[in-house]
């Protein structure tokens, strides 16, 4: 069931049944049943949406805690450009770097440098690779997620190459094999992830058959340790080996800049990318050669686990990205080595019944009980808009009288009279009795 | 007896930020009914095209859909100007569009050539000053697993 493993989970102690989240999910996977949210695991993209609108702190993310580098007989930090951001005033990832091989690590490997290596195999695809166009980028694994549940007319587009962090693990743990005679088992690779929706790209990946990754720190769970490592650190050792290209990846706009073309869009914020991608399946967006989506506003830097507010964040790495060569120097790439071994394929999670038949009378059953249903889409009954609870009801998963509105008409219809509950005015609801 | 699901949509006139709604909740509605997605995509396009033309030409209408077991049949009906030549308007690049919305990147004269290449049959009812209706058949198939 590794298909449906999430990083982000509910802590139902914490949860009030607010109906926050369950407002916001883009795709409707929340549900409140007996006063606590819960997820629908199919259709939830691990976006962190919920985690970031939760007043009560009850949605998190599920990362792995530092113990388990003691699992591996040698360790490496595949730090995500975004970290570098974090810091006021970085003007030298080395830091960052010496302060990651402070923390244990024995080996650090820039995803930023796998990132332009990803950036040039691209380029070189998009050139000779009879790619479809628009080429739609696979970094952000929400996104991926979105469209393979949602748009099966795009899903061919997406760029079937692996994301910066699974090509770092693996270039990282194959060179750290040949210098340490180490076999690969006894070599760990972690990520230090801005997101929950890394996370489970690595225990869960989509396109590859399985991740180099073995684990993934939050960079919200690391920066306290690192940053005192760093205050620490004199002399930096030299180990930085990206350049601006690859950095920028971290920010909305980075990857398309790194293809070096010019006929791209990117967008941002999981809502806005939606209404792109809308655009796109009905032929509207003109002619492009790329588009860059990421599921957080403002790109990683708007991750769920990170610290620092995005659009600081951003200004931190523009600043930054001064004092970087442009690019690392890396021998030729090897496009099939960073391929995706199975292509996106539309999972057909809103489908109502694989029986045409059945689909279409559920159908006439859901237009029939919205008629009924009062169109407030208030979230009482638990499900996020009115036409959610009728398919729940048709699904068998939800009772017409969830809905508060139906549960007072049959209570009135019964003869029991609510009026005195609702129709007081404040001050007599104030008054003690 | 297999059922037919019916849908009617108003189309707001003059609003270009609420075209596309119509075909927006119909795509939904096919992809829940787990139709083929070539003929999704085909719909929604038609769909689109006659709902962008409604608000340009227009001043809005109704769209009324009817979804068959093997086809999607699509009502686009409008109380505007008509067409004065059917003929005409069916070439690709002819427009009678204003500049004014040509110059928002609508109105290229693509709308009806588009939506009869999306479309399985195309058929045009129209009167000058009294309006146009079109009626689109997209053949569709439930695509199993
Ligand atoms: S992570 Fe995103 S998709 Fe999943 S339940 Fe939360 S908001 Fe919805
Ligand atoms: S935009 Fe970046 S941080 Fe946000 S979900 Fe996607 S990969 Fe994660």
């Amino acid at each position: 069931m590794s298909e449906f493993f999430h990083s982000v989970t509910l802590d139902a102690e914490k949860c009030r049944g607010c109906t926050n989240c369950l407002r916001r999910c883009p795709t409707q996977a929340i549900r409140v049943r007996d006063g606590k949210a819960r997820i629908l695991s199919e259709k939830c993209l691990d976006c962190g949406e919920c985690i970031r609108v939760c007043p009560y702190h009850a949605k998190k993310a599920v990362f792995d805690s530092m113990d388990r580098m003691q699992e591996f007989d040698y360790t490496i930090a595949l730090p995500a450009p975004t970290l570098y951001g974090q810091f006021n005033n970085l003007r030298n990832v080395d830091y960052v770097l010496t302060g990651l091989l402070q923390l244990g690590f024995d080996k650090v490997y820039e995803v930023s440098k796998s990132a332009e290596i990803i950036s040039e195999t691209t380029r070189r695809l998009m050139e000779t690779g009879n790619l479809a166009r628009p080429v739609i980028s696979s970094a952000c694994p929400a996104v991926v997620r979105l469209i393979r549940v949602r748009f099966p007319n795009l899903c061919h587009l997406v760029l079937p190459l692996v994301s910066p962090m699974h090509a770092a693990a693996k270039a990282a743990k194959v060179e750290a094999a040949a210098q340490t005679g180490l076999p690969l088992q006894r070599i760990g690779a972690f990520f230090i992830t801005p997101c929950p929706a890394k996370v489970t790209d690595i225990r869960s990946p989509v396109g590859p058959d399985q991740s180099w990754v073995d684990g993934a720190f939050a960079i919200s769970d690391i920066y306290p340790r690192l940053l005192e490592k760093m205050n620490r650190v004199e002399i930096p050792e030299p180990v930085a080996d990206s350049g601006a290209l690859g950095v920028s990846w971290a920010s909305s706009g980075g990857e398309s800049t790194a293809l070096l073309r010019e006929k791209y869009l990117a967008a941002d914020g999981i809502e806005n990318v939606i209404a792109v991608l809308e655009n796109l399946d009905t032929e509207q967006v003109g002619e492009l050669e790329f588009i860059e989506l990421n599921a957080c506003s403002g790109g990683c830097v708007g991750g769920v686990l990170t610290v620092a507010n995005p659009f600081v964040a951003k200004a931190r790495l523009h600043r930054l990205r001064n004092h970087l060569p442009p690019a690392s120097i890396h021998p030729e790439s090897n496009a099939a080595s960073m391929r995706w071994e199975n292509p996106l394929e539309y999972t057909r999670v809103m489908q109502l019944s694989d029986n045409l038949t059945e689909a279409m009378t559920m159908m006439q059953e859901i237009d029939r009980l919205c008629a009924l249903l009062p169109g407030l889409d208030c979230g009482s009954c638990g499900a996020p808009t009115c036409r959610t609870h009728a398919e729940d009801i048709v699904k068998g998963n939800a009772l017409l009288n969830d809905c508060l509105f139906i549960l007072r008409e049959q209570a009135e219809a019964a003869g029991i009279n609510l009026s005195g509950l609702y129709h007081r005015t404040p001050e007599e609801t104030e008054k003690p009795l | 007896m297999t059922p037919t699901i019916s849908n009617c949509f108003e189309v707001s006139g003059e609003d270009f930020s609420r075209a596309g709604e119509a075909s927006g909740k119909i795509k939904t509605i096919l992809k829940q009914l787990g139709y083929d997605k070539d003929a999704i995509r085909r719909v929604a396009i038609a769909m689109y095209e006659a709902e962008i033309n409604m608000v340009i030409h227009a001043g809005g209408g109704k769209a009324m859909v009817d979804i068959h077991p093997d086809r999607v049949d699509i009502v686009m009906a409008d109380q505007g100007p008509g067409i004065p030549d059917v003929e005409k308007a069916m070439e690709e690049g002819f427009t009678t569009a204003p500049d004014r919305i040509r110059d928002l990147g609508f109105g290229a004269g693509m709308g009806l050539p588009n939506i009869k290449k999306y479309a399985d049959s195309l058929s045009i009812e129209t009167q000058v000053n009294v309006g146009t209706t079109l009626y689109i058949t997209v053949r569709a198939t439930q695509q199993y697993i």
